[in-house]
């Protein structure tokens, strides 16, 4: 069925994240201006002001009642997602980039970029339940590796945060001493930037999409590798499905060697792969530019793609989709199609 | 200069004071070494010369020559000689200071009627060798002249003859072996980055199988043999043939330094190699040389040497200048005769002494070019919408014209039919041209259709004819239209976005689409069935080359072909069989590794939910005691995919027509 366009934002999306109740979608950009829309109509319910930069990254709770997000301007800030009103600026010496809440919303970890001599950071805050509570305080803070983190996300029990930026490296700390327990293999794991990191549903695998035109599927505990999925463009965002054993993958080219003499829709497609056969079965296409962010509703029953078109497009699945059953023999390539 | 660690400061110090010398009064930097003596310290950088040195002499003698056959000259006269030498051998290049050196009997005070001559690079020796040999200087003295190289060599010629030794035979290995694939399929090349690929096109098992993978196999680019037999790489210091029953080997060498094209006799007898060389002058003229080798032998049977300017003809077109190929062959398999064109010229050469017939060229005026046709050939005019059909094996040439309904329409490809009597015309103003198909079968110009507003700008024939692609490349992004002329409809219609190249195999069952690396993304190619129908993908970053090996003409007879095409019904049942049993088969392997696959995953997932239920009591403790819920949606959500896809199911076009009205 046809998606639904979502205008709103001016410049580039950088995120897209639903509550879990899955009726409400957040959406990030470099306008400053985090949104919230009714994720099954894509009717507009609010922005979030206050922010002076792109914003990153944002994270919801679990009761849908705090909004975090990570901008440029050097803050984090907690939402009330109801009024919109912030609650909080936590202000850093570079631009925050990602941001997560742990299981039971108690701490946030907000990642910081390299900015002059410092390097990129990995904060641990503390969330207050009661809001003139909360401090600035860190928890913990771990001095990350060169280069940018573009991702960090909690490990299963709060125990461990997984991070994965710009030197291509997965990493897992410890999130009560800081110290390093796992990194990715150089061998097997990302060749260039990882631009994505998204948890399964029950957090017990994450993928990981990287500039090097392939995404994989990772252990959260062991950081095991355990599938790849190969593309011909760069990934810039990915997203598992909590419904079916599909990851869905998205990119393309960097917005500067975007050509502009092709103006052809469909250049940029959220490609679907099969989870476990690691073989592509679909394709959707739709974004003027590259895509930036993808999220599955956590019904699995519709998705969302962020474009450098600044356009949120909202994907109800067809019934088809459904009923793709991965044929004996044969790797037919079926088009999801959501443009009919 | 000093090394680290060598002599410390302390011990200097102590050295000083007892040579009494006041070390504050010194100026240290003052202090030189004497010439040749390093007290036992090497340096680092005199390494580094010492190494550059010899390279120096690598050249050898290259760079000199002999002239020979010089008047014999009393002292008196020495100096004219050599005046008179230096001034025919300035011009050629920069004689070397005290590179001229023209040796005198000790005795008679007189010259020996010969000289050496060393100039700055080889190059020069071998131009000057090339034009002052046979230079007549009066009648009596016409010079000889020689690289002083070769006459090492011509010295250590020995004066017995003695019969060759004759080695034992030795067969080699079958080079056509891939000719005899039971399954029948092709084999293609493929360079992307640094590696070069040959592969199977196997469109049964929808993949490609690697034959032969290689980093650096070539500097420049790969190219096939006519009959598909050999494969080969060229690099700076020439060309190198490949190819053997199972792998390939390296066949033969065939240096030519700086080579940039080559090209192959159609029987694979021989081989040209041609480089372009630009001039040390800007003013001269770029110089090509052109080697034409014996391919089995790998010996230079034939060079030509000279301007560029003779190389090509009709101004445009061609390689750096060249006309490429410069040569047509002829005279069936054994490569009998070869052409080359010049000003106003042709020259024929046949293969046996590789000299010109009858020793002249004959003389043309005005020619720009000349081909084999088999029957008919065309002009074709962008002025003028329209084109002259000349049926060249009728005598007298007879023309026909032929134009389009629309006189305005501009023809933007024009294609004839392999092995057919049709041709196919794109015309039209962009965006949407049209194309139309012609046929000459009755002996005139018939129109068959024409397909208005096509996204086409290219035509590629199958090999075979009656099929045709209608490519849209470039600003159409690679929309592929798939056409059967003899019924006269689409078979399908396809996209590869970007591609840059299509190629059919040489038996006209698959097409190959590919996106070269002049696009940044979307590299590699697509297999299609020759009706259209999308085999296999294989991407592949800075994607280069794509080339189907060629193969060598049937040898069945014609009767047997018309037998064969009488009852395909009969021979197709076996292969029909063959195919059958390959897709059972590869269905059966499938779903064996999909089961594997299957296990391992459901593995993990045990895993995952055996942890997920140890974890439960911290989690809920983690969220103040809130039941954590993802246990009941792990069982809940297989229960409801059912129910999800069986809704769906029967009532899907309602379940959309809902959501559509969200939408609108």
């Amino acid at each position: 069925m046809r998606p639904i366009l979502m205008k709103g934002h001016e410049r580039p999306l950088t995120f897209l994240k639903y509550n879990r109740d899955g009726d409400l979608l957040f959406s990030c950009a470099k306008d400053h201006t985090p949104t919230v829309w009714f994720a099954d109509n894509g009717e507009r319910l609010g922005t979030y002001k206050g922010h002076n930069g792109a914003v990153w990254c944002c994270d919801v709770s679990r009761d849908s009642m705090r909004l975090i997000t990570g901008s440029a301007d050097q803050t984090a800030k907690l939402w009330n997602v109801q009024t919109g009103a912030q609650i909080f600026t936590f202000n850093f010496d570079s631009p925050a980039r990602a941001v997560d809440f742990s299981v039971g919303d108690k701490l946030a970890v907000i990642t910081t970029d390299p900015f002059m001599e410092l390097t990129s950071a990995i904060h641990v805050k503390r969330i207050a339940r009661d809001p003139d509570e909360q401090t600035g305080e860190s928890v913990l803070t771990i001095k990350g590796p060169q280069g940018r983190i573009n991702r960090a996300v909690w490990g299963p029990l709060n125990k461990t945060i997984i991070s994965g930026g710009e030197d291509a490296v997965v990493r897992i700390w410890d999130s009560e001493t800081g110290k390093l327990l796992k990194e990715s293999d150089k061998e097997t794991g990302h060749s260039k930037t990882i631009s994505s990191l998204t948890k399964s549903a029950d957090g017990s695998h994450f993928l990981t999409g990287s500039l090097d035109k392939s995404a994989k599927l990772w252990d959260s505990r062991t950081l095991t590798l355990i599938k790849t999925y190969v593309t011909e463009r760069p990934v810039n965002a990915c997203a598992i499905s909590p419904l079916l054993d599909h990851v869905v993958i998205g990119g393309g080219q960097d917005a500067s060697h975007v050509t502009t003499t092709d103006r052809r829709a469909g250049k940029f497609e959220a490609k679907f792969f099969h989870k476990i056969l690691q073989e592509e079965i679909g394709g959707v296409k739709g974004h003027f530019g590259p895509i930036n962010a993808l999220a599955f509703n956590p019904d699995g029953r519709s998705f969302s793609s962020g474009g450098e078109d600044g356009y949120v497009r909202l994907h109800h699945f067809d019934s088809d989709y459904f009923n793709i059953k991965m044929l004996q023999g044969c790797c037919d390539y079926i088009k999801i199609n959501c443009d009919k | 200069m000093a090394a680290a660690g060598v002599m410390d400061m302390a011990s200097i110090e102590l050295v000083a004071s007892n040579l009494g010398i006041d070390l504050s009064t010194v100026n240290l930097d003052s202090i030189v070494l004497p010439p040749g003596e390093d007290f036992g310290i090497p340096s680092d950088d005199e390494e580094i010369l010492q190494r550059e040195e010899p390279q120096e002499f690598e050249a050898g003698f290259g760079n000199v020559i002999i002239v020979d056959n010089l008047p014999v000259v009393p002292q008196e006269k020495f100096d004219k000689l050599e005046g008179v030498i230096r001034k025919i051998y300035s011009q050629i290049g920069t004689i070397r200071e005290g590179g001229l050196w023209m040796p005198k009997d000790p005795q008679t005070e007189k010259t020996l009627g010969y000289c050496f001559i060393e100039y700055n690079t080889p190059q020069e020796a071998e131009l000057a060798k090339e034009k002052t040999h046979g230079y007549k200087l009066d009648r009596a003295h016409v010079f000889t002249v020689n690289l002083f190289d070769d006459f090492d060599r011509f010295m250590r010629v020995p004066d017995e003859w003695t019969p060759a030794e004759i080695k034992p035979y030795t067969p080699g290995e079958n080079l056509q072996q891939w000719l005899t694939d039971e399954k029948a399929r092709d084999q293609f090349v493929i360079r992307a980055g640094t590696e070069t690929e040959v592969m199977w096109n196997d469109p049964r098992q929808l993949k490609p199988e690697l034959v032969y993978r290689r980093t650096y196999w070539t500097e420049s680019f790969v190219q096939w043999s006519p009959l598909g037999t050999y494969l080969a790489t060229v690099h700076r210091q020439g060309a190198i043939f490949w190819g053997g029953a199972n792998t390939f080997n390296r066949l033969m060498r065939y240096a030519h330094p700086q080579v940039n094209v080559i090209d192959f006799s159609p029987g694979e007898k021989f081989l040209v190699t041609c480089s372009n060389h630009e001039p040390n002058n800007p003013c001269d003229s770029h110089r090509v040389v052109l080697n034409i080798f014996d391919v089995r032998t790998g010996k230079v049977m034939r060079d030509f040497k000279g301007n560029v300017d003779e190389f090509s003809v009709g101004g445009a077109g061609g390689v750096a200048g060249v006309s490429w190929p410069v040569f047509r062959w002829g005279g069936g398999k054994e490569d009998k005769y070869f052409a080359r064109i010049g000003k106003n010229v042709i020259s024929v050469y046949e293969t046996e002494t590789f000299t010109l017939i009858d020793k002249k060229s004959l003389k043309v005026d005005n020619v720009v070019d000349f081909t084999k046709v088999d029957r008919y050939t065309k002009t074709k005019k962008s002025t003028y919408p329209g084109f002259e059909l000349f049926r060249i094996k009728e005598r007298d040439i007879p023309s026909e014209a032929l134009e389009l309904e629309n006189k305005n329409d501009k023809i933007l490809a024009f294609a004839w039919e392999p092995k057919g009597h049709r041709f196919a015309v794109i015309h039209g103003d962009n965006p949407r041209p049209d194309v139309s198909f012609y046929s000459m079968k009755t002996g005139r110009v018939s129109k068959l259709t024409t397909l208005k507003g096509k996204q086409a700008n290219a035509l590629f024939w199958s090999p075979g004819g009656r099929f045709i692609i209608l490519a849209g490349l470039k600003g159409f992004n690679g929309q592929l239209e798939f056409y059967n002329v003899d019924e006269l409809e689409t078979m399908s219609t396809n996209e590869h976005f970007m591609a840059t190249d299509i190629e059919w195999d040489p038996t006209g069952r698959y097409v190959a689409t590919s996106v070269t690396s002049v696009h940044e993304m979307e590299n590699g190619f697509n297999i299609w069935s020759f009706h259209g129908k999308l085999l296999y993908r294989l991407p592949r970053d800075h994607f280069i080359q794509f080339l189907w090996r060629p193969r060598p003409p049937s040898l069945l007879t014609t009767e047997k072909e018309e037998e064969i095409a009488k009852n395909l019904k009969k021979y197709s049942k076996k292969y029909e069989a063959e195919d059958q049993d390959a897709s059972l088969l590869l269905s059966e392997q499938d779903r064996e590794k999909r089961k594997q696959l299957q296990e391992e995953w459901e593995g993990w997932v045990k895993e995952w939910k055996r942890m997920h239920e140890e974890e439960k009591a911290i989690r809920q403790m983690l969220r103040d005691g809130e039941a954590s819920d993802e246990e009941e949606v792990y069982e809940a959500k297989e229960v409801e995919v059912e129910e999800v896809v069986k809704s769906q199911k029967s009532s899907s076009k309602r379940y959309s027509g809902v959501l559509h009205n969200f939408v609108m």
